[in-house]
Parts: C-alpha cells; structure tokens; sequence
C-alpha cells in the first residue's frame, strides 16, 4: 500500500532543511492551499459534467459533446463565461450580506475538505475530532443561504431561504444521528482513526443491520442537506425560478453552482468515509491474496471511485423522483428518520456490547 | 478568416457575407480581427456556453421544448442550462408572440439579464408580428423593444432551425472583443439610448 | 323543447324565441337575472352549465348571449340580453348563478364595455388599465401603441350594485387586504405554462388568494377573424391550443359546414377523427411531461416526448408540419394522407401501451408522486360545473362532459370508446383520467385505422364562401376540454362575428377556488394538473 506520508514527509524535512520552521509551516500552507483550491475547482468542474452526462443518459440523450473531446470542456467554458459575466449591483439591498453570502456558503465546503480522506497519509489535518469538525463546519453553509435569500430583497429567495433553512436545521440532525451511530462503531472521532479501523472489513459489512440503516439515512439526509433533488425545495425551479440565488448573478452564482456540486462530493465522501472505508481497499478477512490484490490499487483511486459512485446514486434519485412539498418533507424527518434513527443508536449500541457485529 | 462552430464546416453556413462584413467593419473600425489571446479565450468560454432563459410565449416554446428533448438534444451543444432567472441567463429566445402587455415584461426581463447578453428573435411573430400583425393587440416585431442579434424565421421554426440560429449566435460573439470597443455593445448603448423606459425608479 | 319553451314563456311573458341550430331566448335586460335563476333551479331546465357568454355589438345594440346547457338532460340553450345604451351599457349579472360568469363577464365587459351589475370584480380581463377602447366594438378606431413602460398596476377593482330604488352605484374594493404578503407569480415563470400572472398572496406556505392576470399573450383573433373569410381564419386555430390543432380546426370546419350545409365525404371524417385523436394522444403525453417536470420529476418528459415526437412524425409526413399544420379545411382536408400513414400509426398503437405502462412504472406509482398528487386539489362536481371546468380537469370530477359524447360530431357516434370520469376530484384523479384517455384514443384509431374509405379527401366548395344570414353555435372537444364557436353572419364572405369559447378560460379561473387553503408548491400541482394552455385562453 503505497503511504503518502513518505512523501509529505520528505518535501517537510527537504523544506526544513534550509528554512526556519515558523517559515516551513507557512509555505507548507500555502502550497496546501493552493493545491486545495485547485482540487477544488476541478472536482467542481468534473461534477458538473458528470451530473450532465448522467442526466444524459438517463434521459436517452447524449449531453455535452461538441466542446473538447467527449464534451470534456464544457464545463471549463461555462466557468470561463460565469468568470466574466456582469455582477449586477442591485438597489434595496444588503449589499455588505450579498456580497458575503456566497462566500460563506463555498467557504463552508472548503473548509470541510480538511479533513476528508483522500489517500493513505494523504490528509490535509487529522485530529482527534474530525468527523465532528466536518459536521460543524458542513453547517455554515445554511448560513450562507438563509443570508443570501434574505439580503436580496426579494420574495422568491425569502421564502427558499427560510425553506432552506427548516430543511437543513431539521435534516442535520439525522446526518448527526447516523454519523453518531458510526462513531459508537468506530470508537474513535479521529477521520484517520475511523478509516484505520475498517482496515479488515468496511463499516457497512461490519455493522451489517444498524450499519445499513444509518447509510440509507444519512444518504436521504446528504441529499436534503445538498438541497438536491427530490429536495430540492430551496431552489425549486418550477416554483420558485433559481430559490434562493434568484437575484445572484455571475461569479457569485458560479460559487453557489460549485458549491451545489462540491457537497455533493463532500456528502458522497463523507459517506464513503463512515461506511464504505474512506481510502481503504475493499478487505475480506481471511481472503489474503485478495486483499493483497486490493493493495495494488491506489488509496487516491478507492476514495475518489467510492466518492463518485456514491454521487452517482444521489444524482440517480434527482433524476428520478419528484420533489417532496415542504411540509412532506419536515414530516420525513421527524415522523420516520429521527425515531428510526434514535431506535439505530439503540440498536448499535447493543451489537456493539455484545459484540454481534464481525 | 473563417468564422465557424464546432461540427459544423464553414461552407455549410449560409449566411457567410454577413459574419464576413462583420469582421470587415470589425477591421475598419481599427480594431484587430486576430484577438489576443485572451480574448480568445474569453470568447471561446462565451461561445461555447450560452444558457437559455427559460421564457416562451406560445407555439416556439413549445419546439424550444422539443429542442431539449432527445431527438434534437441542445445539451450537445451545452445549451441545456435553462436558466429561470434572468440573472443567470445569456440570451432570451423570444419563441412567440410578443403583446403590448408583453413588451414591458419582456424589456424588464433585458434589462435583468447579466452582461453579455443576447436575444434571438425565433419565429415570425417576434420577427414582424406574423399572422397577427394587423391586431390591435400585438407588437409588430420585438426590434422596438430589445434589441436583436439572430432572427429565425418560421411558424414555429423547426428546433433544426433553431440550432443553426443558436449557433449563428456563438459564430456572432466569436468575432467579439472583450477589451476595447465592440460594436455590438455599442449599438445595445445606441438601442438602450433611443428607447427608454419610462417611470422607472430605482 | 316545446314544452320548455311554453314553461318559460308563462314565466316570462315578454321572452321572444328564435330558431336555429340552438335556441335563443330574447329577453329585456330587467328580467334576465330571475330568468338566470329559473333556468338553473326549475327542475325541468336544469341549465347549470354556462357554456360561454358571446358579447356582441350589433351597432344599434350592444348585447350578450349566454349559451347554457344542461348537465342533467344534455339540452342547449342562448339568451340574448341586449342594451341600445353605448355611452354607458349595463346589464345585469349573472356571476351569483354561475360561478364562471363573472369571469366570461369581465371579458365582455373588456372587449365591448359593457358594465355588469352586481358582478362582484369589474377589471380589464386581457388587456391593461390603461387601455383605450374597446376593441370588439364595430366602431373601434383608437390606437395603442406598444411601449416599454412598466404597466400601471392596480390594487382596487369596481363593482357596480343596483340599490332598491333602481339606482346604481359603483364601488371601490381592494383586491388584497392591507398588510397582506402578495407574492407575485409570472407572467415569466416555469411553471404557469406560459406567461400567465398569478398574485398570490400568502401566509407562510398557504395560499390566502390568487388574482389571475390574463392577457399577456392575447393576440385579438376574434377581431382578426372579422376582417378574413372563413377559410382565411382557419389558421388562427392551430396557434390557440396548439395541441390541439386539429381539433380546433376540425370545430370550426365543422361550424361553417354547417351553416353553409356543405357534406362532406366519409374519408374526410375519418382522417380529421384519426387526427384529432392523434393529436389529443400527443396533447396528453406532453401533459404528462410537463406536469411531472413542473413535479421535479424532469426525466419523465424526455420519455413522453418520445411518444410524441413519433406522433409528429406522422402528422408531418402528411400535414407538412411538426405543430402549426392548417390540414382540415372546408370541404374536408388539404391533401390526402401520406402513403405510410396507416403503417405507421400501427407502429405507434404498438408501442403506446408498453410506454403508458412504463409511464405508470416510473411515475403514478411512486409513493412522492402519490403523497403530492392525492388529495390536492378537490374541486366538486357542482363546483367544476358552476365553473365551466371541461375535458379531463371535469370528468374528473365526476361530471361526464364529453362532447364527443353529449353531442356526437362528425363520426364519433359510429365508434365505440368510454368516456372516462374519476369521482376523486383530486390532481391524481386528473392525471389519471389523462392517462386513460390515451388509450382509449388508441382504441378509436385501432378501430379506424383500418377502415378508411376510399373516396375523396376534399369535397368541392365555392371558392367564395358566403354564409346565410344568422347564428350558429357549435360545440366540440378540445384535448382540454369543449371549445364553443360561435358563428354570426350578415351574408357576406367573412363572419360578423366569430367568438372562441376556449376550454382553458375557465381552468384559470376555478384556480383562485381550488388553491385556497393549499401550499405554494400545490398551486404548481393543481395549475399543472388543470393543464391549461395560455395563448387558448388568453386568444
């Protein structure tokens, strides 16, 4: 298994050897950052294109395929047009507000990358408390909108804020639930620690029935938490034009578009972290020529497939079901997920007392 | 110089004198037709990216929704973003009849679109009011009311019609120029100056 | 009828009775609104279905003709109320006995000025506050021009009551009530079908009221079709419905064949019948898109437009058209059928049924769809007659309005095929009526599509075509419901006047009704399930 901290580890030392080491941090951030960013910016773009195919396809089209190979460039030159499309400055509004709102809501997805798993060494920070950093951080993002519908001045984006807001107030909850039900399992809130101990067998098959269960909910939960479809209710195109970023114009849209797409990978890899083993390859206990085989394949690969994979399901339901009304979708929450959800907690508890789990 | 989309060769447009005069006044006006590099790119970005609003007012809205389906399938082209807001939209294919009651709503819906924007005119009764023109109720031609880049003519055009006017659209803003004077945003300040709204406070 | 005619001439000693295909009732504008109540309420009448109210001007008159039919005998019925007055013409309304009529009398009030007395919201219905004139008037001369400006929006409306000493008096009233938070949506907006304006106004989620605002896409085709002879309106009707092109093409051949007593051949009948229920299959697949997109359920579109896009196959290979097709023309068609029609609409029966069922698979089935759709939107029967609601929207409320029924045209009566009716009431129920109706139109071409006669696809027809002089009103089934044409001619080539009923009129207006109460995301349920197409209702 190929460790990336060999790696990170040798440009550290390379750095320190000719740097103080308050100045070897510095530029160790930067560089971070930077090659965060520009992840960031390609995730986001690739998504968009994958989303589009998928659609595609579901639909018996064929999506983007004139602009670069396959379409490949599609996405590139929509962010190229969003880049430079006029930032309309509107009057009777918060201007201080709007012009914060999106970045909130991309910050806020940003800073949730930290601590995702991409590969074996390969994570940004991993502390103690990492999965209860990216449940705190992932819920900035409602802040965003619930300011950007409200400083628009506009009653569209009003009422998809404050839809948006009962949404993922409520679906946080499950999220937190069944990330919680995961934890009891793991015994440990350490992102690393969580991958490490499903280094024999994932969650899924090692927490089997509760396991199931807290997957199925957290993915409904990731979904409304992404303001995606069949919940989209925020952004709800048929009733309420564009939601909450109805008034929002060029870059500004363009980061609540990214970020639309960005969630979803968050949300699809937060699920492969807790449930499908982050970056680790798929092990069965007693197979070990298999599990050698598995080996083979790069940590950065099974995190990114098992991310994408995910997405695809999630991508898979908003092209498929129809959108839930608002209030349908807050007696989804509390009438069946949290009980059932409090009900798992019980139930993991006791596989994990009694030792019923693999 | 040979002003083309993808997929489609340049002697298969049909209107090339035109794209060609345009480089032409493009040239005399002292502007130099072979663009920097980045306005190359800008363009390209633009060209290649055009998001609909969705707006239709009658028969054209309805092959505007063909369009999108999978026999004609826009999304090839990446022109599939229909955008409900205008913030977020490039151009407004007016498909059907405009009326006095219209024309305001649809001036406002201009004005709310982002720049670079852009409206093609799609089907007779945008062009000049159709078999409706001698009604007492409709707006002979929308030209009076934004101003136009593509007309496509038909009763509802055909959506292969409207694919070679959306593309005749991304040949227009190829031969654009993002830095320095463009004489299509010169003549939207000319139109916008010559045709103001009225009673419009902020 | 001759006993209700004897009936209401003891009740009404000064009612006057004309003849024609339906009969009209004279009576003196003091007396109509007891008349109105007899007609309703006397068991023998039972008239509870306003079918359309036809303003007129006759120049030395401006008038109305109610057209009523009853649900319960299946029989027609006008009444002509007419005032010399053309400063200030009132008459009375008849907006308390049917509920439609107050939205039929806004209209008139719209294109003729004439006042209605005691209808409860006296606006513009189509055309702005600020218009001069009124268009339909013989008379009519002043110009508006188009101009950009924002249009001037009022919060009031007029209602004019007669007090008990014969005097009338106008009143202001506030559409909205002070403090109220009015939402305003369209007329750009995804999911009215087109640009029609709803002012809701909303407490949290719930819907308190809705104002409808018509008129941003009328284009004037009754006045258009006064300055044309009849084969020359003809094409006025693929852009109303435009789903329903061949239909309403198919209702007005019908009206002039009739009052120009022109017979046309048996092919001819078949091929505007198979058309019609091609065109309504077409109609209900792209509903059944259109309504689960509005829904979020945007890939079910792309599976009914594939039925669709097959259907306009057909059609184009013999009309030469994908939408606007102008094929039925007086006399009959424009051309034959193309060489592969029939083969081809085999091929369609074949694979409808396995797409309605995949339909039903990917959608009715789906327990979200299901959640949205049931329940939603009630509207009884008694309601959707007091409305007018026709087609699908009515019979889903119990209330068999079929016309291909009530008053078999052309063919219809030689076939064999249900008229679908649900007692739901609900948008499950409309929807649902919708999807059965599909494959019963499938069961009239299978029968058809075999049996076309031979014989000529067009009759002979004068060149210049003059109607008789008088009154015709006929009634036929639109993909959306009944669409009344009514036809006036003074013995020339082009009609005095020619008034379109369109189904969708009243489906706008029973939208205030139903949504009461209801969540904003259900008015996009309901005004989906309604189905109502803009430019029909707006002309």
């Amino acid at each position: 298994m190929q460790d990336f901290s060999t790696i990170t580890d040798a440009i550290h030392s390379f750095l320190l050897s000719f740097m103080p080491g308050w100045l070897t941090t510095t530029v160790e951030c930067v560089l971070i950052g930077v090659g965060l960013l520009l992840v960031y910016a390609l995730l986001a773009l690739f998504y968009i294109y994958y989303e589009r195919k998928v659609c595609a396809a579901f639909q018996c089209r064929l999506g983007p395929n004139r602009v670069g190979p396959w379409g490949l460039l599609q996405s590139f030159a929509d962010m190229f047009k969003i880049l430079i499309k006029e930032l309309i400055h509107l009057n009777h509004i918060d201007k201080f507000l709007f012009a914060l709102a999106p970045y909130l809501v991309i910050i806020a997805s940003m800073l949730a990358f930290a601590v995702l798993p991409w590969g074996n060494g390969l994570q940004i920070i991993d502390f103690n408390i990492g999965i209860f950093f990216l449940v705190a951080v992932s819920s900035i993002g409602v802040l965003g909108i619930l300011l950007a519908g409200w400083s628009s001045n506009n009653k569209f984006t009003l009422i998809g804020a404050l839809r948006s807001g009962a949404q993922m107030v409520s679906y946080e909850l499950s999220i937190g639930l069944s990330v919680l039900t995961m934890v009891c399992l793991a015994g440990t809130m350490s992102v690393g620690g969580i991958v490490q101990e499903q280094s024999d067998l994932w969650f899924i098959f090692k927490g089997h029935v509760p396991a199931l269960i807290a997957f199925v909910i957290y993915m409904i939960a990731g979904t409304a938490e992404t303001n995606r479809g069949p919940f989209d209710l925020p952004e709800a195109e048929s009733e309420l034009t564009a939601g909450y970023h109805t008034e929002y114009s060029g870059i500004h849209f363009g980061f609540f578009y990214l970020a639309e797409y960005l969630n979803l990978f968050i949300v699809a890899g937060v699920a492969s972290l807790l449930f499908l083993g982050g970056w680790m390859p798929l092990h069965i206990p007693g197979w070990d020529a298999f599990n050698h085989i598995m080996n083979y394949i790069p940590s950065v690969v099974w995190f990114i497939g098992k991310a994408i994979f995910l997405s695809f399901i999630i991508i898979w339901f908003k092209w498929t079901f129809p959108r839930l009304r608002i209030d349908q979708l807050l007696s989804l929450e509390w009438k069946y997920l949290l009980p059932i959800n409090l009900f798992n907690l019980v139930l993991m508890v006791c596989v994990i007392i009694f030792g019923w789990h693999f | 110089m040979e002003v083309t989309t993808k997929s489609m060769p340049y002697e298969a447009f049909k209107d090339n004198e035109y794209i060609e005069k345009l480089v032409q006044q493009l040239k005399e006006s002292g502007t130099n037709v072979v663009v920097g590099s980045l306005d190359k790119l800008i363009n390209w970005g633009r060209s290649n990216s055009l998001w609909p609003l969705t707006f239709a007012t009658s028969c054209c809205g309805i092959e505007f929704v063909s369009l999108g389906a999978a026999r004609f399938d826009m999304a090839r082209f990446g022109w599939e973003v229909a955008r409900a807001s205008p913030r977020q939209a490039d151009f407004i294919m007016v498909a059907g009849t405009i009326v006095n009651r219209m024309a305001p709503v649809l001036r406002r819906l201009y004005d709310q679109l982002a720049e670079p924007k852009y409206v093609i005119a799609c089907g007779n009764c945008a062009i000049s009011g159709g078999p409706f023109r001698k009604s007492y109720h409709v707006a002979c031609g929308i030209e009076d009311i934004v101003p136009v880049d593509v007309y496509v003519p038909g009763c509802p055009p055909r959506p292969e019609a409207m694919i070679y006017g959306i593309m005749q659209l991304s040949r227009k803003i190829k031969v654009e120029k993002f830095f320095g004077g463009v004489n299509r945003q010169e003549k939207q300040r000319e139109f916008l100056e010559s045709h103001p709204v009225e009673g419009v406070e902020d | 009828m001759a006993d209700f005619q004897e009936k209401i001439a003891k009740l009404f000693p000064e009612a006057t009775f004309e003849g024609g295909d339906v009969p009209v009732i004279g009576i003196p504008d003091r007396q109509w609104h007891d008349l109105a109540l007899a007609l309703r309420d006397d068991e023998d009448c039972k008239m509870d279905y306003l079918v359309t109210v036809v303003g007129m001007d006759w120049t030395e008159s401006l008038g109305a003709i109610y057209y009523l039919m009853s649900s319960k005998y299946n029989t027609m019925c006008g009444v002509k109320v007419c005032t010399a007055d053309r400063e200030r013409p009132m008459l009375h309304s008849a907006a308390d006995v049917w509920r439609v009529a107050c939205l039929y009398e806004r209209e008139v009030y719209d294109f003729f000025g004439i006042i209605f007395i005691g209808n409860p919201d006296m606006r513009r219905l189509f055309l702005s506050v600020d218009w001069k004139g009124y268009p339909l008037r013989k008379d009519y001369a002043e110009k508006n021009e188009v101009s950009v400006d924002n249009e001037r929006q009022t919060d009031t409306t007029d209602t004019y009551i007669e007090l008990p000493d014969g005097t009338i008096e106008k009143k202001e009233v506030d559409v909205f009530e002070p403090g109220e938070f009015v939402v305003n949506i369209g007329p750009q907006h995804p999911a009215t079908h087109g640009v029609l304006r709803f002012r809701t106004s909303v407490d949290g989620e719930e819907i308190k009221k809705i104002d409808v605002y018509m008129g941003y896409i009328h284009r004037g085709i009754e006045k258009l079709c006064e300055d044309l002879t009849f084969s020359q309106a003809l094409p006025f009707m693929d852009r109303m419905d435009y789903f329903s092109a061949h239909n309403y093409h198919h209702g007005l051949c019908i009206a002039v064949e009739k009052a120009a007593g022109i017979q046309i051949s048996r092919r001819a009948e078949v091929i505007r019948v198979m058309m019609d229920e091609l065109s309504r299959i077409a109609s209900h697949c792209l509903f059944i898109g259109t309504y689960c997109m509005d829904l979020g359920a945007t890939t079910m579109l792309f599976y009914t437009l594939r039925v669709r896009e097959q259907i306009l196959d057909i059609m184009e290979k013999t009309c030469g058209a994908r939408m606007t097709f102008n094929y039925d023309c007086i006399g009959g068609v424009m051309q034959d059928i193309a060489p592969d029609f029939q083969q081809d609409v085999k091929a369609l029966l074949e694979v409808l049924p396995k797409n309605i069922k995949e339909y039903n698979k990917i959608f009715t089935g789906n327990v979200i769809a299901r959640n949205r759709m049931e329940g939603v939107g009630y509207l009884s029967r008694e309601d959707a007659i007091s409305y007018a609601v026709t087609g699908p929207s009515g019979r889903a409320s119990d209330w068999a309005c079929d016309m291909r029924k009530l008053r078999p045209y052309s063919i219809y009566s030689d076939l064999d095929f249900e008229e679908i009716t649900a007692t739901e009431g609900d948008s499950m129920a409309r929807f649902k009526v919708r999807m059965r109706e599909m494959e019963e139109s499938a069961k009239i071409l299978a029968q058809l599509v075999d049996n076309i006669p031979d014989g000529e696809y067009c009759v002979k027809v004068p060149k210049v075509l003059k109607l008789p002089v008088g009154r015709w009103f006929t009634v036929v089934e639109g993909c959306r419901g009944a669409l009344g044409i009514y036809i006036e001619s003074d013995g020339s080539t082009k009609p005095y006047r020619l008034k379109l009923a369109p189904p969708c009129l009243p489906l706008a207006g029973v939208v205030d009704h139903i949504t009461r109460g209801s969540k904003i995301a259900d008015l996009i349920t309901i005004g989906g399930s309604l189905d109502y197409i803009v430019p029909d209702m707006d002309r």
